[in-house]
């Protein structure tokens, strides 16, 4: 059998909180395993209360979901925490944002709501801004009509494990254009699915259905992450678990 | 000089400028590399001040990759110390990997700081720490890359003072052509030495121009400017003498010792990178130097005396620490931990401490000794009993006393035995191939003892679930040890010696699968041993090696031997020499050593001493235990032994992460606990 440390278990989870926080400016170019070390960092500092698993080598409670590439900022990752100690939301995800480094703000936190089901099987699209500087509105246009109009764009992408083609069609709901200050702008929403469609692939299923090729490194920002709702739009994330709240708190209040 | 000050708008006269970001323009070429995020800086406790704020603006470099170069405590120190001053800063720079390298030529964008992205061909100093010598080549892709001209002599009073420090500039000479000075011994006071010396010269309206500031800062003890110093050489190609040009500069220049390491209680903010580092914890360094006298041992030589922190100085940084990064683990540094007066109820008071926070504490370094298992037991109480590591260093009781590492076969065994039955699993066992006047048979006996490591291990363990990994580093004769006068190892006789060690240890597979095997082979040895004794005609190497495309040497997948062999047969051609003369050729007593005007306060008869009692094999003390044997760096350079103990105890605090009001005991402590090098 395997040798268990002595001792009791570790104190178990008594209130889960789910965070949405951003990657900004420079910290656009971090990974998610680099994001991964920050926010475990930040919590010893800030004192958060966290449970650990049991066995020789405890971990914090923590999962993260569906993290933006990198070189893409975001201003919608979210994770969840487990917590040994109940903690005001508020008070955590402030404290919290003092001691991560500017750039990953964290922007809300809200206690995960009993019955509301997982925070991962919320996250199924992503509205992605893509800033292509140096491309006329026109063309972009003209490369994104190409693109809807399509059954299928096969695009390679490079993995781990070698290379493996993937549908970007079939993963973009909707993509509009629009040019702010002389560049061109492409706001599109895309599933994910396994393996993931990226701005990268959206990129080169433009590449291949219309010859599109920005002269310079294109931007693109994660500007929200959720449920696909009726409109074609993600509905926000944390709406169930506040819907939740609000409810008890009602409830409380007639008591 | 008038035209200077007037052209200075600013508060400083001289050439004042606002200094622009690179970042705007780096950022698009960090959308095409490998690991972006080690260029962006930001990382906690990082600091920028306003360019402008400032008199003198150092640029610090370490030449490896950035998660090489991050955890370094030697440039973190100097980093906190500098930017405490209000009137410097300093900012970080690493080697750029070629990818990004190849972009910025491309779009003329030059070497730059993480901090702030300031061009570093903007700064007054450029200080770079050498801890080995595999760094020189990334020394000229930086300095080329920041459109500095590579060669000292070329650089104008616009370009930054090329300075070295750390272990390798006690023999700067092998880089002297691209250096402009090379710092010895402890920075943490020679820095502000530097910067009041730049900042005076700069107020002055830079006088006398560059030359007139490299005599100034000649004259600041521990700084050595080679250019004021003249090497001629004899018919037989060493050595005939070392003369200064000038006699405003010190004949010999000696090394620089901080005595109380109390007051500088540095790094006190740990920086903590985003990206992955190769130390994945705080460190506190808790003494510094050793006078064990192990004979292969840079380190301990040129850092003596022994200065310890005290216990209560220790317990304050750690907290501070902690409480500054978020780490989950303290490494206690040093070069012989667990040598330190109180470590045993250092340990203890901090597991008391940090117990239920899931801390973890662990010393990086060890010699055989069965209070060294006590005292990792303590350091990981509750944790994972995975790795423990000892350094015999010497296959063979003969060989341990030649490098004056003195420990018996039995007892090897017994510390070994002692760690699995405690339940460590594995216990890893570092060792040095071609050591002076080893044989085959030395190294042979490494195999005997990890098999009867094994054997013991598994009758005391009652298991058959243990493991032992020999891990093997080619010995390297260093300038400043009894051992720079030895012929060094040819590759070839490595690259034997390792195989038919392996050979052994496969004889009996039952206990062989229990044993790894860890090596690299001897040609990367070869090159550090150039680099390490060279003289000054080593530089055309390094720079050809360079021009052909080396760096990252010490990168398995960059570093090309043959690339070195062959700038090293067509470069040392001229002055008659090649790569053997400086590697595997025994010096004579009286030879002229390219270091000899370079003082690490260690007599030049003692060391040769030193060497006669290897060969004979006769053991030295420690002299903090034994009595004074004259290696005559206390009276050279004014200093002492400072240790304990000093009968404090750390007084309790309330800790980072603590769970209080749970009393259960789930501490990790974690990770690789006690390991070498």
């Amino acid at each position: 059998m395997a040798r268990q440390p002595d001792g009791p278990p570790p104190p178990p989870t008594v209130q889960k909180l789910r965070l949405r926080y951003t990657k900004r400016g420079p910290l656009r170019f971090a990974s998610h395993r680099d994001l991964a070390r920050a926010l475990e960092r930040a919590l010893r500092r800030a004192q958060v209360p966290m449970a650990f698993s049991a066995g020789f080598s405890p971990h914090p409670k923590i999962s993260y979901m569906g993290a933006a590439p990198t070189g893409a900022a975001s201003e919608a990752e979210y994770f969840e925490i487990g917590l040994s100690q109940r903690r005001d939301p508020e008070q955590v995800r402030a404290a919290l944002d003092a001691s991560l480094p500017p750039g990953i703000d964290v922007l809300e936190c809200v206690e995960a709501g009993e019955g509301t089901g997982s925070l991962a099987d919320r996250l199924d699209a992503t509205r992605w801004r893509i800033d292509l500087p140096g491309v006329d509105g026109d063309e972009l246009a003209r490369a994104v009509q190409a693109l809807l109009a399509a059954e299928t764009v096969t695009v390679t992408k490079r993995t781990k494990n070698g290379t493996r083609d993937v549908d970007a069609r079939a993963a973009v709901v909707s993509a509009a254009v629009a040019v702010e200050a002389g560049c061109a702008i492409l706001h599109v929403v895309v599933r994910q699915l396994t393996p993931t469609v990226r701005p990268d692939d959206v990129m080169a299923a433009l590449a291949a259905v219309a010859d599109l090729r920005p002269p310079l490194p294109v931007r693109a920002v994660r500007e929200a992450q959720g449920r696909l709702d009726d409109s074609g739009d993600v509905a926000d994330p944390l709406g169930p678990d506040r819907a939740v709240r609000s409810c008890c708190q009602e409830e409380r209040a007639q008591v | 000089m008038f035209a200077d000050m007037a052209a200075g708008a600013g508060g400083y006269p001289g050439r004042v400028m606002t200094v622009e970001s690179l970042y705007p323009r780096l950022e698009p070429l960090l959308a095409q590399v490998a690991k972006p995020i080690q260029y962006v800086g930001g990382e906690l406790n990082a600091q920028i001040k306003p360019w402008d704020d400032v008199a003198v603006h150092w640029a610090l470099m370490y030449p490896d990759a950035y998660e090489v170069g991050l955890p370094n405590q030697g440039l973190m120190i100097l980093y906190e110390v500098l930017n405490e001053r209000p009137d410097a800063l300093a900012e970080r720079t690493y080697a750029v990997w070629p990818d990004l390298a190849g972009l910025m030529r491309e779009h003329g964008v030059g070497q730059f700081t993480v901090d702030a992205h300031r061009p570093v061909r903007e700064f007054d100093l450029l200080g770079v720490s050498f801890a080995t010598e595999l760094g020189y080549t990334n020394l000229l892709e930086a300095l080329d890359l920041a459109g500095v001209p590579l060669h000292a002599v070329d650089r104008d009073e616009s370009h930054p003072v090329v300075v070295a420090g750390g272990h390798a500039a006690f023999n700067p000479e092998p880089v002297s052509d691209f250096v402009d000075c090379a710092v010895l011994g402890d920075g943490e006071q020679v820095v502000g030495d530097i910067t009041d010396v730049v900042a005076a010269w700069k107020e002055q309206g830079r006088p006398g121009g560059r030359v007139e500031l490299l005599a100034r800062l000649a004259r600041v003890e521990g700084v050595y400017v080679p250019r004021f110093y003249a090497v001629t050489y004899g018919a037989d190609g060493t050595i005939a003498e070392v003369l200064r040009t000038r006699d405003d500069v010190p004949p010999r220049v000696g090394k620089r010792t901080v005595m109380d390491l109390d007051e500088w209680p540095y790094p006190k903010q740990p920086l903590v990178p985003l990206a992955e580092s190769v130390h994945e914890r705080m460190s506190v360094e808790i003494f510094r130097g050793c006078t064990r006298g192990c004979r292969f041992c840079q380190a301990g030589m040129i850092t003596r005396p022994v200065r310890e922190r005290t216990i209560t100085g220790i317990g304050s940084m750690v907290d501070a620490g902690l409480k500054a990064t978020g780490y989950e683990e303290v490494g206690l540094l040093s070069l012989s931990s667990a040598d330190h007066s109180e470590i045993g109820q250092l340990a203890k008071e901090l597991a008391d401490r940090y117990e239920g926070t899931n801390t973890g504490l662990s010393l990086p370094s060890t010699r055989v000794d069965a209070f060294n298992v006590t005292l990792a037991n303590e350091l990981s109480r509750n944790g994972r009993r995975s790795g423990l590591t000892f350094a015999p260093e010497g296959g063979s009781e003969r060989i341990r006393r030649v490098i004056n590492k003195t420990v018996s076969k039995e007892d090897l065994v017994r510390t070994v035995t002692t760690a699995y039955a405690n339940g460590w699993r594995q216990v890893k066992l570092y060792f040095m191939c071609g050591l002076p006047t080893e044989t085959d048979e030395d190294v042979l006996e490494i195999a005997e003892l990890a098999v009867e490591v094994i054997r013991a291990g598994r009758e005391a363990s009652g298991s058959k679930d243990i493991r032992c990994t020999v891990s093997i580093g080619g010995f390297v004769p260093k300038p400043h040890t009894p051992f720079q006068w030895a012929a060094q190892a040819s590759a070839e006789t490595i690259d034997h010696r390792l195989r038919i060690l392996r050979e052994a240890i496969n004889a009996d597979r039952r206990i062989g699968r229990s044993i790894g095997l860890r090596y690299h082979d001897g040609k990367p040895g070869v090159i550090e041993g150039l680099l390490s004794r060279g003289d000054r005609r080593v530089g055309r190497v390094i720079e050809r090696v360079w021009r052909d495309g080396g760096h990252f040497d010490g990168w398995s997948e960059h570093f090309s031997f043959q690339r070195w062999t062959t700038a090293a047969a067509e470069e040392l051609a001229a002055f008659g020499l090649d790569l053997d003369w400086y590697t595997t050729r025994e010096r004579t007593e009286h030879e002229v050593l390219p270091w000899d005007h370079l003082d690490s306060g260690l007599d030049k008869e003692w060391l040769w001493d030193d060497w006669q009692d290897a060969i004979s094999e006769d053991e030295v003390g420690d002299c903090r235990w034994t009595g004074c044997y004259d290696c005559g760096v206390c009276p050279t350079m004014g200093t002492e032994i400072q240790i304990g103990p000093t009968g404090r105890s750390l007084i309790p605090l309330s800790v980072v992460g603590a769970r209080p009001q749970v009393d259960v005991d789930v501490d990790a402590a974690a990770t690789d606990p006690v390991h070498t090098h």
